[in-house]
């Protein structure tokens, strides 16, 4: 079937079966690898995108249900990694593996847009879908509190993990 | 240590760049194939001092990352090492991932936590080398001795002239110069260090917060298709027969066959692939595929049966001794107390949250591949054995992996694509689902221990017995089913049985992180806290002791029979012990600390975790404490606080709710509902502390995990009294009160 939907802010028509889930016509027809298989259930969050503005798992949306709809990836984010969490993922060096990542960010953007400051609570009850196999759990908290701050105040200067080490050992 | 570098060699590279396969990729693989790229326009004046370091006329500094990048950070922290000596600045370098090339950068492997030993010394001297030419270059240009110049941030400078120039304006010339010998190249003063020791955020992380192609399963190639591959639940079982024709015309398949393969489980085991215009398209037809498998041998085989084979073995003699030192049986008599007790840990799945994956291409006799393995070298010798091509007619693209833990060692995938690849005649992306991982994995193997020990009136341990039973043929041990009879304590207590039995396996096993110490920490380091009860003393008082007893062989470092350094095992055990608080605090019914400590990969780790245990019997943890030996120097803070931190919680997740259960010859579990990992609200606080001593420093990549598990048990013994003997914890009732 032919469907007709915005990504990352333009349209896009493809020709697809009506069941064809969202993540594979990304990776596989309109080639954008940034959203990840990981398990096909609904179990793990790697296929993260946003569908009009909420976070969606990719895997479950089958083509039928795409018209007219509105979705971002990761490579949507921002046209140049200055999406506070792009920033503070780089600057904590979050990834591991990296391979839950981009799902990570998109679960968190999410998160943010709603909830400029949230609380570790708040992060516990919006990440708990995210699975990192490399649980890089400590960072991923980390990231969200850091990418807050940098929206509050974007021209903050970068940090890196020493600066926070030498910060810590100071106090 | 033995190099394996020597000095470029221009024939070395046009090969390489043949074997890539020319330039054909360009456009759409620029970030898998940039080995291809300069191959294709290879400029002049180009400097390669080695295979490690490339510096062009323009001034661009590139170095190749030796091994496989699966999460442990080696693509970063490898390069690290080269940029240090040859004395860049890191915002200078780009680092590209080397092809699998043994004759060329020696072992590529991430396994064994190999990477750090192995190359510490190598990869430095690498960078030192090409540093020195820069130096003889600007020394015969300005007609100066080289010993008046230096060096800093890519640029040579004669301080009394005041003369500088870039390493890139030297290149032409640098090239001319003689190499010098790589093993008598002088090396930094480590408090010189300007690399070494900061932390360096992983070289991918651009690409990976920004979507762009980098994993094994975001290759693409001109031309490729999309291939899935259907196996025996009953692992190796051969096809009966399948519905190929049908599948064949369904939508978007382009071929559908049977792949007659063998039940030797480390190859390609029997299948069939279905190759597509999508990888939809090839899993949808694959849920119309009809399998009739063939009676297979093992298709009786469970975890439980394995469990009453092992206590029927427990009823007699082991079928062999592995150690024997002094006489259990004298020591028993004279004991104080003596203590038994029957440990068991399941089968475990490693899933990486990337699945198997592999592309591969076959043109005119020559095999190309692009994989996310741990070991290339070891999946060109199988597709070379298994297809009957020579291995010069292979060559592979090391991608970076999403995950590893261990599984990628196995090249499976790999001869499934490429077999697929060259009977389909199309270049394929074969691509795993999750249920396929999980039940295709080459699991850690159960394993089932009668221990027996004694203490004296002084508790001090006497008498340590073990009797494993295990997987194997009665020749040979299953994959990373074999433990070695000298871990500790043994070598620190005069008189040791250990005895092995072993029960035939129709299940794929192989190495998963720490491997058998994942395993054995937990069954060892348990037994400690029984026998400490016994004796009347506290665990972390009764591992002093039993650190400073001498054992029939003596313990040292780098003694294959007795590998336990005791001084730097202690060091970490009264650090953590310090940062814990250990003893200071008198804990409530329900809550309670435990230690564990173990020795793997050349790395000393002692672990303190505290829990909290409802009456019910929920467990909480309320935070982990770590302290590790690795030598000298942390190369990269960063990457070791990760590996670190993530070993830790990793061996909880095994601990509290991992298991692969054997049925019907089958793996039962298949995804994420039933095989758990960690959840971010399961995450307790994780305080890491290093020790540095004179030893080189050693890999980070495992040796933090084994401890965890029987800190964690110890703890919920402390905190109700149940000793735990078999995981994970979920199996267990750990209500109280
Ligand atoms: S792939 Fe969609 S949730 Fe796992
Ligand atoms: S970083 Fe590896 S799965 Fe999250």
């Amino acid at each position: 079937m032919k469907v007709t939907f915005s990504v990352n802010g333009t349209n896009r028509t493809v020709d697809v079966p009506a069941d064809m889930p969202l993540l594979w016509i990304l990776r596989d027809t309109l080639d954008l690898k940034g959203t990840k298989y990981g398990c096909g259930e609904s179990l793990c969050g790697a296929c993260t995108v946003h569908i009009n503005g909420a976070a969606t798992r990719a895997c479950q949306v089958p083509a039928s249900a795409l018209n007219g709809r509105k979705v971002v990836t990761i490579e949507g984010l921002s046209a140049d990694a200055s999406h506070p969490l792009q920033r503070a993922w780089q600057e904590l060096d979050v990834p591991q593996c990296g391979y839950c990542q981009a799902g990570q960010i998109m679960q968190a953007a999410e998160l943010l847009a709603n909830n400029p400051k949230p609380t570790d609570e708040d992060i516990d009850a919006a990440m708990y879908g995210n699975l990192c196999r490399c649980a890089t759990y400590h960072r991923i908290r980390e990231g969200i509190h850091r990418a807050a701050q940098i929206a509050a105040n974007p021209r903050a200067a970068s940090r890196t993990r020493d600066d926070d080490a030498a910060a810590q050992g100071a106090s | 240590m033995s190099t394996p570098m020597r000095p470029f060699d221009r024939r070395d590279f046009l090969r390489v760049s043949a074997l890539a396969g020319g330039g054909m990729l360009l456009g759409t693989l620029v970030d898998f194939s940039r080995v291809d790229v300069l191959g294709a326009a290879e400029p002049a004046g180009e400097f390669e001092p080695n295979a490690f370091i490339r510096i062009s006329s323009a001034g661009v500094i590139t170095i190749l990352a030796k091994n496989p990048e699966v999460g442990q950070g080696v693509r970063t922290m490898l390069p690290m090492l080269v940029a240090e000596e040859l004395d860049v600045a890191w915002q200078q370098v780009t680092v590209e991932q080397a092809m699998s090339d043994e004759t060329k950068y020696g072992r590529q492997v991430a396994g064994g936590s190999t990477s750090t030993p192995t190359n510490w010394e190598p990869l430095r001297r690498a960078g030192a080398a090409g540093r020195q030419m820069l130096i003889a270059a600007a020394a015969a240009t300005w007609n100066v001795p080289a010993g008046e110049c230096s060096t800093e941030a890519g640029v040579v400078h004669h301080r009394t002239s005041r003369r500088r120039a870039t390493y890139g304006e030297l290149a032409a010339k640098a090239a001319t110069m003689p190499a010098p010998a790589l093993n008598t190249v002088p090396l930094k003063d480590p408090k010189d260090f300007k690399i070494i020791g900061k932390s360096i955020p992983g070289v991918d992380n651009l690409k990976i917060v920004t979507g762009k192609p980098l994993f094994g399963i975001d290759v693409t190639v001109p031309g490729m298709r999309y291939a899935v591959f259907e196996k025996s639940p009953v692992f190796g079982a051969k096809v009966a027969s399948a519905n190929v024709d049908e599948v064949k015309g369904l939508p978007g398949v382009q071929q559908a066959f049977v792949v007659e393969g063998s039940s030797n489980l480390s190859g390609l085991v029997p299948g069939v692939a279905i190759v597509a215009d999508s990888w939809w398209a090839a899993r949808s037809a694959r849920r119309r595929l009809r399998v009739t498998w063939e009676q297979h041998a093992t298709a009786q085989q469970s975890s439980a049966g394995f469990q009453a084979k092992a206590k029927e073995f427990f009823a007699g003699a082991p079928q062999s001794v592995a150690r024997r030192d002094g006489d259990v049986a004298a020591a028993y008599a004279g004991a104080a107390k003596v203590v038994a007790a029957e440990y068991e840990y399941p089968f475990l799945a490693h899933a990486p949250l990337e699945p198997q994956n592999c592309t591969a291409r076959f043109a005119d006799g020559k095999m190309e591949i692009w994989a996310p393995t741990q070991a290339p070298q070891g999946g060109r010798q199988l597709v070379a054995q298994t297809l009957g091509l020579k291995p010069e007619d292979i060559s592979i693209h090391i991608v970076r992996g999403g995950g590893g833990f261990g599984r990628r060692l196995a090249n499976d995938y790999m001869v499934e694509a490429a077999w697929i690849a060259r009977q389909a005649g199309v270049p394929v992306k074969l691509v795993w689902t999750r249920e396929d991982d999980m039940q295709h994995d080459f699991y850690r193997p159960s394993g089932y221990h009668k221990l027996k020990g004694a203490v004296d009136a002084n508790g001090r341990i006497t008498a340590w017995e073990n009797h494993f039973a295990t997987f194997g043929d009665g020749q040979r041990f299953a994959q990373a089913a074999s433990i070695s009879p000298n871990e500790f304590p043994i070598s620190f207590i005069p008189n040791v049985l250990f005895g092995v039995s072993q029960m035939p396996l129709g299940v794929p096993t192989g190495f998963l992180r720490a491997p058998t110490s994942n395993a054995i920490a937990f069954v060892y380091q348990s037994f400690i806290d029984e026998l400490a009860l016994a004796a009347g003393r506290d665990p972390l008082q009764f591992r002093l002791d039993l650190l400073s007893q001498v054992g029939a062989v003596p313990a040292s470092q780098g003694n294959p029979a007795s590998p336990v350094d005791a001084a730097r095992m202690r060091g970490v055990l009264e650090l953590v012990a310090e940062k814990a608080g250990w003893g200071k605090r008198t804990l409530p019914k329900g809550q309670g600390m435990g230690i564990g400590m173990h020795f793997s990969h050349r790395g000393y780790f002692a672990e303190v975790v505290e829990v909290n245990v409802s009456p019910r019997g929920e467990v909480k943890i309320v935070k982990v404490w770590v302290a590790g030996d690795v030598g000298s120097q942390i190369i990269n803070p960063s990457g070791a606080m990760a590996q670190v931190q993530g070993s830790v919680l990793d061996g909880i997740a095994e601990a509290m709710k991992q298991e692969i259960t054997i049925e019907g010859g089958k793996a039962v579990q298949s995804n994420f509902d039933d095989f758990e990992l960690l959840r971010i609200t399961e995450v307790p606080p994780v305080e890491v502390h290093f020790r540095t001593t004179e030893f080189p420093p050693t890999g980070m990549g495992e040796p933090a995990l084994p401890p965890v598990i029987p800190a964690l048990t110890n703890a919920i013994f402390q905190a109700t009294g149940k000793r735990i003997r078999s995981l994970p914890l979920a199996r267990h009732d750990l209500s109280w009160g």
